[in-house]
Parts: structure tokens; sequence; C-alpha cells
């Protein structure tokens, strides 16, 4: 069967089961757009190229499934810089194909012309730029496999406008010419047994969760872990939902603005059992102060990741799920054999004692002034289902969001952890919903990232995705404000944005949405109500928060865990509770 | 050009594909790794390249460099060849002043040496001296007594000793 590239490429897509694709068309591209009208992928058409790959990062987050952008050549391939980078961070699964100019004018400076594959090199797991019609399935089979396989990441295929054109024999491959690719699997026996020995002997362990036990679909088996040992769980950001908040053993989140007990319990821990996680210095702190007297196990897919930061113990190179599921065949072994752990009942006890005395806790909302932006979200918690969706921007919110939402369910967060990219909230959220239409989906953003890309809510009532966005607005850019507040002597420079420039009331209207505003606290639950009643389009909620306040607990950058500060009201407890 | 004290040399197999200097290159940048020298070529086998990479380790471990390199997708194979083990040579040319008076002792030099005369000028010769490096180290220090005009070195290359050992220590972490 003869066809052109383009439709050998639309084609591969069908066979690799793409479902969905966010993109925007353009000159280099345009050959490749022509069969997506007979296709059975549904094209999402955005308004900025950079929401078509936070959209793409969306869905893939909440499916598992590497999400598809596509756009054409120059200023939309460096449109799409920053989610590769993201998704590069984060390790999401991402394909982006980018049209180019065509190849016998590379290099011409031609209209459009920009080197793709040169700029992504370094945000990309992979790239290529196909030079051939012919080796266009080949390529983006090798492109799933490797953004999906191993430690996640994105790809990008790189098309010339004459390659799309060209006539090729199709044909779909069936294996893979990937030689210097080899993701790894199982764990090293020995080392397994060596890392179950280290959970049973110690006195006072903590499991340290990141973002991989997610990507490995291993939630099941680190619930299976713990409960098998009796040991605590803190989970990183890019971990909340991979163990249930509400259970028992949950510490919840660590790091600069993690809460008292994670933070703590990390720093005094005689064993931290890293899953999937990556010493990230948002959650060590500064290096040579962190869990000064763990003994490490370290078990990464990726083996560049052991001994990046803090060098291990048991360093342990397989899928997450493999191996904790070797661990928990090992431990058992051990516990048949005799084995049996320390009393560690004075360390729980320990734990249960700074959990009482350092909660996540705010200053209850004052009369007259403006809404707590902790209490908005508790509210928005309670008001919608157990597995809600919730997706943030970067900031003060994202803390807040990740802090007072109860994640019970894995793949139901949803933010840009690694990059910190501002904008991340509304396009992610919107991919979120179309790859899980079946549940609700929150965004919770700040004031200064909604107006990044919330163009792309015209996209979303055009295409009946009816998200929700909470914007805590602040009328600041918060965190900056924050620093700034805390250590450059309140010298507050361009950071206030304004609550009412623009009117995001007025703007989601005329973007199509509902606009809703809550400015007391006797606002908010009726506004949040409304919001939940509306199905078919999405809704914007301007919330007017305190720009005063802060997010706390919160370590100093470049400072040990140590010094973590609480919020002013807890203060008179530092150092009780058995620290 | 005396290599610093803290290097190790890789020998790198890779996809003879376009651009794949280009992303070994990157990825030293990006991770903020040093190359000191870097030389690159097809193996007997066309669809491979060989790069012989000499990296100076003083702010980063070799195992993280190896380890980051092993995960591109076009690197087959990472070998860490120790100086002690390896068989290294290098290449120089060099444009060096001999003006009649001096000629005759460049050219004994030269012989000493046994490097080659390859183009002789009024009072200039280009020559060139392939050795190990340090021997090409001192070749190029006794030349500048004469003066440089121009000069050019390769880089080296390495292949593991012949001797009835192990394989040289493979640091691919897989």
């Amino acid at each position: 069967m003869k066809l052109t590239g383009a439709q050998a490429l639309i084609k591969s897509l069908e066979m690799e089961s793409v479902e969905v694709m966010f993109g925007l068309p353009g000159g280099a591209i345009l050959p490749v757009y022509d069969p997506i009208i007979d296709s059975s992928i549904r094209h999402i058409l955005v308004r900025h190229e950079q929401g078509a790959g936070h959209m793409a990062e969306g869905y893939a987050h909440v499916t598992g499934r590497p999400g598809v952008a596509m756009v054409t050549s120059g200023p939309a391939a460096t449109n799409i810089v920053t989610p590769l980078c993201d998704a590069y961070m984060d390790s999401i699964p991402m394909v982006v194909v980018t049209g180019q100019v065509a190849y016998s004018s590379i290099g011409s400076d031609a209209f459009q012309e920009c080197d793709t594959t040169g700029i992504t090199m370094s945000v990309t797991k992979h790239n290529w730029l196909v030079t051939n019609a012919q080796e266009i399935p080949q390529v983006v089979k090798e492109a799933f496999h490797i953004a999906s396989s191993g430690r996640p990441g994105p790809v990008l295929i790189d098309v010339p406008k004459d390659v799309s054109n060209q006539m090729m024999d199709w044909y779909w491959p069936d294996t893979l010419d990937l030689p210097g690719y080899r993701p790894a699997g199982r764990g090293d026996p020995e080392m397994i047994r060596a890392a179950a020995r280290a959970l049973l002997d110690a006195h006072r362990p903590v499991i340290y969760a990141g973002g991989g036990i997610l990507k490995a679909r291993a939630a099941d088996a680190l619930r299976e872990l713990a409960e098998l040992t009796g040991i605590h769980v803190v989970t990183t950001l890019m971990a909340r939902g991979a163990f249930p908040d509400d259970h028992p053993l949950c510490l919840g989140m660590p790091g600069m603005h993690g809460n008292y007990t994670a933070v703590t319990s990390m720093q005094q821990a005689d064993l931290l059992v890293a899953l999937g996680s990556r010493f990230d210095d948002r959650v060590t702190g500064k290096v040579d102060g962190f869990a000064p007297g763990a003994k490490i196990v370290h078990v990464d897919v990726d083996p560049a990741e052991l001994g990046k930061v803090r060098r291990p113990d048991v360093p342990i190179v397989g899928d997450c799920r493999l191996v904790i599921e070797e661990l928990v065949g090992a431990v058992r072994d051990l516990l048949a054999g005799g084995s049996e752990a320390p009393d560690r009942s004075a360390w729980n006890a320990t734990i249960d004692g700074w959990r009482q005395k350092y909660p996540l806790a705010y200053e209850p909302q004052a009369e007259g002034d403006a809404l707590k932006p902790q209490m908005v979200l508790e509210h928005l918690r309670d008001s919608t289902p157990d597995d809600t969706i919730v997706v943030s921007g970067v900031g003060q919110h994202q803390m807040w969001a990740s802090q007072y939402w109860r994640f019970n369910h894995p793949y139901t967060w949803v933010n840009s952890g690694g990059l910190g990219t501002m904008g991340f909230a509304v396009p992610a959220a919107i991919g979120a919903k179309v790859g899980r239409p079946d549940k609700v989906v929150w965004a919770v953003d700040g004031d200064g990232c909604f107006q990044m890309t919330a163009q792309e809510l015209v996209t979303a009532s055009a295409e009946r995705i009816p998200v929700k966005v909470a914007i805590l607005n602040n009328a600041y850019l918060g965190m900056v404000r924050q620093w700034q507040e805390m250590f450059y002597d309140e010298r507050y420079s361009e950071v206030y944005l304004s609550p009412d420039l623009p009117d995001y009331v007025k703007w989601a209207e005329a973007m199509g949405c509902i606009g809703l505003r809550a400015e007391t606290p006797e606002d908010v639950q009726p506004v949040i109500d409304k919001a939940n009643e509306i199905d078919d389009r999405p809704v914007v909620i301007d919330f007017r928060t305190d720009s005063r306040e802060k997010v706390y607990p919160m370590v100093p950058a470049g400072q040990a865990n140590d010094a973590i500060v609480v919020p002013p009201f807890q203060e008179g407890r530092h150092g009780e509770g058995g620290h | 050009m005396a290599v610093p004290v803290k290097h190790h040399i890789l020998s790198v197999l890779v996809e003879n594909k376009a651009g794949v200097l280009a992303r070994v290159a990157s990825l030293f940048a990006r991770r903020g790794f040093n190359i000191f020298s870097l030389a690159v070529a097809p193996t007997d086998d066309e669809r491979f390249s060989r790069l012989t990479i000499v990296v100076d380790v003083e702010a980063t471990s070799i195992e993280q460099i190896t380890r980051q390199l092993d995960k591109l997708i076009n690197v087959l194979q990472i070998s860490e060849l120790d100086p002690a083990d390896s068989v290294e040579r290098e290449l120089l040319l060099a444009t060096v002043r001999a003006a009649p008076a001096d000629r005759g002792q460049v050219i004994e030099l030269v012989q000493i040496f046994e490097g080659r005369i390859l183009a002789v000028g009024h009072d200039v010769l280009t020559v060139s001296l392939e050795g190990a490096p340090a021997k090409v180290d001192d070749f190029e220090e006794l030349l500048r007594t004469y003066g440089i005009v121009e000069l050019q070195r390769t880089g080296r290359v390495a292949l593991p000793k012949l001797v009835r050992r192990p394989q040289p220590r493979a640091v691919r972490a897989s």
C-alpha cells in the first residue's frame, strides 16, 4: 500500500492506539493535518502550542498513556519547549510531533525554520529528525516505546514538509531497533535481600515514596509493603495519592513546605527507603544536613539517580513495582524464618506526638478579612468526590492544595513539580479531563498562573470539556511575595498584580465559561455548590484570598531541614513532642 | 597540554547516526561535566562509531558521567580505560620556526622523537609526531624553544592493553 509520509504518520499513531491529540496546525505540518480529517483520532485544537503540550501532560498524568501533541515548525516548536522540559523533569510520557521546513531547505534560515531537534535535545528522552518517509512507522513505534518504558519521558519527532509529502510503502514494524536502550526490570536479588534485612533491622524507618511509584503503577505494592512492615510513608509532591492520606501510616508531604512530622521523621530516621524518589533539593534542603543518621535503601529505574545526590547503602536498579513486590517477598521470607523487627513503639509514639503538636494549621478566618486560602481549599475538598482530580499551577496555591487536600487515590493529583511551570494548571486540567471524562476535575490555580495560560479555556468551551477552575486570587505573585516578606525585609519588588484587573468573572464569561466570585466566607460554599452543579461547560471561580497568608511550615532555602519554621502560633511548641 | 591529574578515559561505542556527537556534547554541557579531549571515528563496523573522551572529574564522579551517558539512546557501550591498562596514542601537527641557523637542530629533534617532516618552508617546517600522550607533550615543549607558528593535536585515542587479564572494567550501570 502506497501512502504519503503524512498518512503513514497518522496511521502509525492509530496503530499505537492514540485516541486523542492536542495541537495547532501551521505551514510545515499542513500535510499531516489533512489525513486527520479521516482519522479515528480526536484532535483538540488549542489556542497556544504551550497549551497543547501541557494538555498532553495532563492526559498522560491521569491515564499513564503517552500524551500526544502536534504543532508546526519554528515558533510552534519553541512554544512547546516548556512542556517538553516540564515533562522531562517530571518523567511524563509524551510524544510531540513537529513540522519542519522541507529537508532540502534545512539550514537555509527558511521561513519558520528552527533547529527543533537541537533545541529540544536536552529536554527530551530522545528525538528524531525524519529524513525519509519510509522511516516513519519505525520511528513512531520506537518513540512510543521510549516515551513509556523505563523512566518515562517526552520524545519529539520532527517531520520535514517534503518528507510528509513523500510516498512510502506502508508497513508496521514488529521489532524495535534500539540496541542502546534496555530499561531496567527486576532488581538484583542479593540487594533485595539486603534491603529486606535493613527494613526489619531499622528502629526508626521511613518510606520516602516518590513519583516513580505512580509511573510504575506500584501504589498497591507500596501499600502492601508499608502494611507488612508497619513503616510510615511520606509522599513527595510528585507522589501525592500514591499512598492514601487517610491511611494511619501516611505522614503526607515532606520537603520545603512539607508538614512538620514528615520532615522531622525523615531527619531523625535511621533508615530511609527511597522508592522512585530522587532526593530533590526541595525535599532534602541542605544535602549535608539531610537525614544525617539514616541508612539509605534507594530503588530507581534510572541508574543515574542512585548516588546522584546521596550515596545509597543499598542501591537497587529496577522497576519500582517489580522491586517492591520482590521486597515484600523477601521480607515475608525473613519473617517466616523467624526474624522480627525491633520494638518500634517509642518511635511510633514520637511520630504521633509530632502529629498532634504540629498539625497543618492556619489562623482561623477573622471577621472582615479576605478569604483564607486554606479554608477555601477545605471547603472545596469537602464538597467534591473522594476521587476528584486536582490540578495545580505553581506557587503558594500549589503547596496549599498539596497540603490541605486529602489524596486517597493514585493519579488524582497533577502538578508541575520539577520545573515549576506557572500556567500549568488550566491546560493540564483540560488534558486530564479529556483522559478521564468520568471524573470531576478541579484546577486550583493562582491569579498569576491563571493569566499565563487562561486562553485555553476557550479550547475547553469549544470542545465541551467541563473543567472547573478555582483561582486563589490574592492579587500577588504570592510565593515571591512570601520570600520578599521573609527574606528581603518586606521590600516588595514587582509582585503586585491587582485583584480585579483583569476581571476574572468577565474574562471567564468571554471565554464561554461560567464565571463566579466569592469575596466573603459566606460566599464560599454556595459558589462551590453552584460550580459543582454545572456539567456542560467550564466554570471559573474567583476567590478573593488574603495576600498576607504564607505557606507554613517552611524550611528556608539552603538550610538543613532541622531549621523548619512552623506557623507563628505554633512556635512555642517547638522542641517538645520527643524532639 | 598537560592532562589534569584527575582524568579518566572513556571509550564509548555509539550508533553511527546523525547528531550523536551533538547529543553527547549537549549532555556534557547540560550536566556541567568537562570534556578534556574528544576523538570520534567510525569503527570497523560502519553502523557504529567510537568516541574516546578524556574527562576531567574534579567536580563530578565518573560514575555519574557514565550513567548519564548510558541513558542516551544511541550509546551502546561505555568502558572506562585505566591509563595504566590501556594503549593511548595521539597525533601532533606543528609548524615551527626553523631559520637556517636553527634548522639542523629542529630536524635532529624530529629524528630523535621519530617524528616526520611534512613540509619545508624558507624559515619554517611542518612536522608531525604520533605517540603516547606524554611523549607528544615532551615533543611539544621542546618545539616551543624554537617558536611554534601553528599547532594542532588530535586528542587521544585509546584501546585496552592486550594482557591476559579480565576485560576493562565495564562501567555500564545495568
